[in-house]
């Protein structure tokens, strides 16, 4: 055990891991739009549109994450027609194609977690909502999203957990995230075991938090 | 489509044997999966705190880390820990081990934990009258295991399985990093000799979902299977 290089790479890792938040955060409150929007098309009683939102959940769950983010970010440069727009301002930057990769994975997967939500939603409540005259978008927004989002919790949290872990994939295409620069560091010092130790420790601290926090807003949340 | 033509000038045949590639690592990695769920399943049921303890710690641990780093420790660390075995018994020779290996045993170990969660939740929730019932009829621990626990177990797992298989499926795009040639290491290679990188990568996405697709149709005819009499 070398405990000095655990002790001099710690900081490295823990700026490194304001990084991986970062990612995460921007990614899942895009994702959480992107989710909630083909989760409404899910639900759409048009077979065509809840079709398509259903392939694009089947496309994005059924992928690696690590081909999506190199589809985006090695393949989207060579269409000539992308590099004269001004969309290359965005995909020419590996730290935006890994945020529109994780956005479009787990926005797949929110649109699962909140059709399941709707889908669980009585029918009893929006007869209720109906019966007492309220109009059909007020009891879209008052009734059945914010049921949805207390019956989506638990599943959220862990695609949460999932996609955090998946923001290590953005070390692939040259980001030092938490992932990138503990790589860096093993292969430059040949001690993974140490390395491992800490970034793990960091990883599993994050981890705790975030199921903490969703535990919390569950209680707070719960009827 | 002469690009993916077989043979010398086109990408088919490698890609073929780098699906097969992925296929074989899937296997493997969820065998050895089975197997540490096999060892920890059962300490997690013990009533004994400290066996707990490991279990959960494995569990936690592994689902909390992300795949990539536990294939960094394995492929970095695992040429020294397998050198410092050999070390204690005189060999002293640089070891190599090879990626399929390396990479089967760290994606096996993730779907391990899975699927230990998998197991203890399937057999938490078989009826206690099952147990009890066995024991009236005087099985032994062995009998009561092979005739009642495992084939009720496997009713309630394979669903939830299903969902390992999946992931660990996907998580074996991961080795690529590593160098073993699956899809996405060929698909990799493909993509930088031939500069066409959205061609080959896109085509690495329907390989997974071919496969993705295929697996849950046979999973399904398993579950089929195993609900008979239900």
């Amino acid at each position: 055990m070398d405990l000095e290089l655990m002790i001099n790479s710690f900081p490295k890792l823990l700026s490194a891991a304001a990084i991986t938040l970062k990612l995460l955060s921007v990614s899942l409150i895009i994702g959480l739009f992107i989710g909630l929007f083909f989760a409404i098309l899910r639900i759409n009683k048009n077979i065509f549109i809840s079709k398509f939102a259903y392939g694009y959940s089947y496309v994005f769950r059924g992928t690696p994450l690590l081909v999506q983010i190199f589809i985006i970010y090695f393949g989207l440069g060579q269409i000539e027609y992308l590099r004269s727009t001004v969309l290359w301002v965005i995909l020419k930057e590996p730290y935006w194609c890994a945020i529109i990769a994780f956005s479009l994975n787990t926005g797949a997967y929110t649109s699962e977690i909140l059709r399941s939500a709707f889908q669980t939603i009585k029918p009893g409540m929006i007869e209720a909502g109906k019966s007492l005259g309220i109009s059909n978008k007020v009891i879209f927004f008052k009734i059945q999203i914010p049921i949805a989002i207390r019956q989506s919790l638990p599943a959220y949290g862990n695609e949460i957990i999932l996609m955090m872990k998946g923001t290590s994939l953005a070390s692939t295409v040259t980001i030092m995230d938490l992932t990138g620069v503990a790589k860096y560091i093993i292969s430059t010092t040949f001690k993974p075991i140490e390395v491992f130790i800490v970034a793990g420790g960091i990883y599993l601290l994050m981890t705790f938090i975030i199921h903490n926090v969703i535990k919390f807003l569950e209680k707070k949340y719960s009827y | 489509m002469e690009i993916l033509a077989f043979g010398d000038t086109g990408w088919g045949d490698e890609l073929f044997y780098a699906t097969l590639m992925t296929i074989a690592v899937s296997i493997t990695a969820m065998f050895i999966g089975f197997l540490f769920a096999l060892i920890f399943t059962p300490l997690k049921l013990s009533k004994n705190k400290f066996l707990n303890f490991i279990a959960n710690s494995y569990t936690t641990i592994i689902r909390g880390v992300p795949e990539l780093l536990v294939i960094y420790l394995f492929f970095f660390g695992g040429t020294g820990a397998v050198m410092f075995v050999a070390s204690i018994f005189g060999y002293n020779e640089y070891i190599e081990i090879n990626a399929f290996i390396t990479g089967a045993f760290a994606i096996g170990i993730i779907s391990g934990a899975y699927s230990t969660e998998v197991f203890r939740g399937a057999i938490q929730s078989i009826d206690k009258g099952q147990f009890e019932a066995a024991n009236v009829l005087g099985l032994n621990k062995f009998r009561k295991f092979i005739k009642i626990v495992l084939p009720q177990t496997l009713r309630l797992a394979i669903p939830n399985l299903s969902n390992v298989w999946q992931i660990t499926l996907k998580d074996t795009s991961l080795i690529s990093v590593t160098g073993l040639v699956e899809i996405m290491r060929q698909s990799y290679i493909a993509a930088g000799s031939t500069r066409d990188p959205l061609f080959f990568y896109s085509f690495a996405a329907v390989l997974y979902l071919l496969l993705t697709f295929v697996s849950m149709k046979l999973i399904n005819r398993l579950e089929v299977r195993y609900s008979r009499g239900y």
